[in-house]
């Protein structure tokens, strides 16, 4: 019955999305306030009844209803409870149906914090979500029904794919989806601004906050994916520039763009018809990913011909947002008037740099990503593109954007003196030096390629602070004025300094663990001790175990330093008993930020087993840093200026500047 | 429904195998890739032999290199790789068999030819252009800016007539 609840009440949602889809256009054309207001009760109604839906398929999995074919397929009795809630969305189904509970979360958001939006504005962003979400609603109704019944009702479920029963994973989707799903608010803003022919600073100030809101859940949702892909995979790696993973790295690519010119366009109104389509490519990419992700395009052209019938529909959606958006934009970009003058050398100059590259990147990983298909489709060839053309390209393109990181937020706005700013990042550039310096003499030598990277990662981190140092003056005045100044910067400048040091330790970890990290694969025998990254490793023995729903096997190893037990760990291999499916469970020990990464694998003839122990230099420092930037997201979201729906007050803090230097 | 339960274990199975896709999971399997017994005794040796596989993909395998991977297959081109390295191959005579035998879809990074003229013409042709663009729009600014566009004919005529 709950079930037919919630599949009633998902009908009911796609009605009232046709509603929010149509009333508030029309009440902006003719204008009509009240019509247009409609679109505000439409945008709560369409995600309440959305939430319904969802929470019946929840209370499906969480009770372990196994008549309704979704939660049989994709849950047992026996797992745990978490991962029979984590079970809603591992699962097409389920994860379509959370695609649209976020959907319809941020058109009700724009709903409720968009007051002071000029009203037709309002109307067109809600009536284009409301268009996003119509579409998949019947995407969801018709292809992927996740509240089908099962007569007669099996008395136990198939389980949760066994690599999905993790804390990790079970996380993982609504950070990616609030990310990328995030950015239909960009694109909803791009296509209302194109419609009504306006394009100010005030759009650009409007548009910011959401950027940055799904920008910094989309950095999380990668870097959660990646740090789960190294623990629970088995053998260390962290980025495999997997299709699927390259799908949710191209928005990410695009939004960090998007979030730099849409700054340049609040500041100076320059770049306005550039971040339009900028906005509109970064959720295309988000469409494009779940096209790829949902059609199983991806597994082989052929398995998608044989069952094309969800591809077709996505690619429809596709084809239909993305060709409608582009149409409007050629049609309507000419008549946006190009706003302020900035010469080559500047802070605008050095966002448009950005995005250079930034966009050229996603271009690369996109072609690299749908080129086998392309060529396999077009002339039947086969080729492989994987890691070590990523490696290489992206590679290539980074360097040069990373080492203008620093300079931008120390050029002026209009014109900048690039010497000027050179000279003021001394300090961080001999910081890098020292830094890089120091790596080759703990490491005795070292790549010259490893350690001018490490000295690139730390010159990032001076830069960032040297940023904050300049603008306090902290040196040149008192130490108090300096902390009152300080202190009375906008919150913006800390998140650009936080967020470009996140990208400086990202990548101090990355080069660290690609350098220096050193790998053991051998056979061993209880007893039998080994050496990693400094530390001994005895091996104890393996034991069987029991868990709720697998058994496992578990070596047991002692980890000393210089004759001194320092630490033990487990590394287990498991056996899922529901699907018979094996899984390894790495041991992992930190030290710092490195770790030390101990996976367990076949058993020997003689009694041995395969053990690979890696030693992993500051790899924490890969997602460290990825926290960093998040968290840069978070504070330039806090900053007054850009609170979300707060525009029209921006004169308070000016008043109230004054009073808090006192 | 009159599909039957097997028909529907399949298409369960696929749905699974979607979202194992969707979140990078056909990547793994518990990794037993190189084994000790595979190890070559000449350390140089191993580590080209190491960087070679990471190249060479494992055929049966979505997404993986073959050192990465488990298979059979993969294995067995392991031995092959080393094999002819111990035999005082090249690097690039290496990987020339292997393509000889397997064909180019087992190369990770294809090469540049003909048909992947796009594949790594994309970034360099976009960075040409979009630099070229900037400059461009810079240079005319910079000159609308400071020269001004000069008025058509018809512009100074309107302009004569506004000040009279």
């Amino acid at each position: 019955m709950i079930a037919e609840l919630g599949h009633y009440a998902l009908v009911l949602a796609l009605a009232t999305s046709l509603l929010q889809a149509a009333l508030p256009s029309i009440g902006a054309f003719r204008r009509d306030a009240a019509l247009m207001v409609s679109g505000t009760s439409a945008a709560y109604a369409t995600f309440i009844l959305v939430a319904l839906s969802f929470a019946a398929l929840t209370h499906a999995h969480v009770t372990s209803d196994f008549s309704v074919e979704n939660v049989w397929a994709n849950s047992h009795s026996a797992i745990p409870h978490l991962y029979k809630f984590s079970g809603v969305w591992g699962n097409h189904e389920g994860s379509m149906l959370l695609w649209m509970l976020i959907l319809t979360f941020f058109s009700a958001l724009v709903a409720f914090f968009g007051g002071n939006l000029p009203a037709t504005l309002k109307a067109h962003v809600l009536s284009i979500q409301a268009l996003i979400a119509t579409a998949f609603a019947l995407f969801v109704l018709l292809t992927s029904n996740p509240f089908a019944r099962l007569v007669p009702a099996p008395g136990e479920g198939q389980d949760l794919n066994p690599v999905l029963q993790d804390i990790g994973l079970a996380i993982h989707p609504p950070l990616l989806y609030l990310g990328y799903v995030g950015f239909s608010v960009c694109f909803s803003f791009a296509v209302a601004a194109l419609i009504e022919g306006r394009l100010d600073a005030a759009w650009a100030r409007w548009v910011r906050p959401w950027t940055l809101a799904a920008w910094s859940f989309l950095t999380a949702g990668i870097a959660m994916g990646s740090y789960w892909a190294y623990y629970e995979l088995g053998w260390g790696g962290w980025w495999f520039w997997d299709p699927v993973e390259n799908a949710s790295f191209m928005p990410w690519l695009a939004g960090t763009a998007l979030l730099h010119s849409a700054l340049v366009m609040e500041k100076r109104e320059a770049l306005k018809i550039w971040t339009v389509l900028l906005a509109l490519m970064t959720f295309s990419l988000s469409l494009l990913g779940t096209f790829l992700v949902r059609s199983g395009v991806l597994t082989s052209v052929h398995a998608f011909a044989t069952d094309p019938r969800r591809g077709i529909f996505i690619l429809v959606i596709l084809i239909l947002f993305i060709g409608g958006a582009l149409t409007l934009f050629a049609i309507r970009a000419a008549r946006l008037k190009a706003g302020g003058l900035f010469a080559p050398i500047s802070r605008e100059g050095a966002l448009v740099f950005n995005n250079l590259i930034l966009t050229t990147a996603a271009a690369t990983v996109l072609t690299g990503t749908l080129y086998p298909l392309a060529l396999e489709a077009l002339t039947g060839d086969k080729i492989s593109v994987g890691p070590p053309f990523f490696n290489m390209t992206f590679g290539l393109l980074m360097l040069p954007l990373l080492f203008a990181v620093p300079f931008g937020p120390l050029l002026a706005w209009k014109r900048g003196d690039v010497l000027a700013a050179g000279q003021r990042l001394f300090a961080a550039v001999a910081f890098g030096l020292l830094v890089g310096a120091g790596v080759a003499y703990a490491q005795g030598g070292g790549p010259v390629l490893a350690l001018l990277g490490i000295a690139l990662g730390a010159y990032m981190i001076g830069g960032a602070a040297t940023d904050l140092v300049l603008r306090s003056g902290l040196g040149k005045v008192p130490l108090g004025t300096a902390w009152r100044r300080l202190s009375g910067l906008p919150r913006s400048s800390f998140g650009t300094a936080l967020a470009h040091a996140g990208v400086g330790v990202t990548v101090i970890g990355i080069v660290a663990v690609t350098a220096f990290q050193s790998e053991h694969i051998l056979a061993m025998t209880p007893g039998q001790s080994t050496e990693a990254g400094g530390y001994a490793l005895r091996f104890d023995g393996v034991k069987a175990a029991q868990g709720p729903n697998y058994t496992e096997e578990r070596g047991h190893f002692t980890i000393s330093r210089a004759g001194i037990v320092v630490a033990d760990v487990w590394s287990a291999r498991r056996l899922y008993t529901a699907r018979r499916m094996p899984t390894t469970e790495a041991g992992i020990l930190t030290f710092g930020m490195s770790q030390l990464y101990v996976s367990l694998g076949d058993d020997q003839s003689n009694g041995g087993v395969v053990v690979r122990i890696w030693w992993k230099p500051l790899i924490l420092c890969i997602w460290g840093g990825t926290i960093l930037m998040m968290l840069g997201g978070a504070v330039s979201l806090s900053d007054r200026r850009l609170r979300i729906g707060a525009p029209s007050r921006a004169r308070k803090p000016v008043r109230g500047l004054p009073e808090a230097a006192e | 429904m009159t599909m039957s339960r097997r028909a529907r274990k399949g298409m369960q199975m696929a749905g699974t195998m979607l979202v194992a896709l969707m979140l990078g999971l056909l990547t793994l399997g518990p990794a037993r890739a190189v084994n000790p017994d595979e190890v070559l005794p000449d350390p140089a040796l191993e580590a080209r032999a190491r960087a070679l596989s990471a190249e060479l993909r494992c055929m049966v395998c979505q997404n993986q290199s073959i050192d990465d991977s488990n298979a059979e297959l993969a294995k067995d081109l392991r031995l092959i790789v080393r094999e002819r390295l111990a035999r005082g191959d090249t690097d690039t005579a290496v990987i020339d068999y292997v393509v000889s035998r397997y064909g180019e879809f087992v190369l990770l990074k294809p090469r540049f030819e003909g048909k992947t003229l796009i594949l790594w013409g994309t970034p360099i042709l976009l960075l040409v252009a979009g630099g070229a663009a900037m400059l461009l729009a810079a240079r005319g600014r910079r000159q609308s800016r400071v020269a001004g566009v000069p008025l058509s004919a018809e512009e100074e005529a309107r302009l004569d007539q506004l000040l009279k």
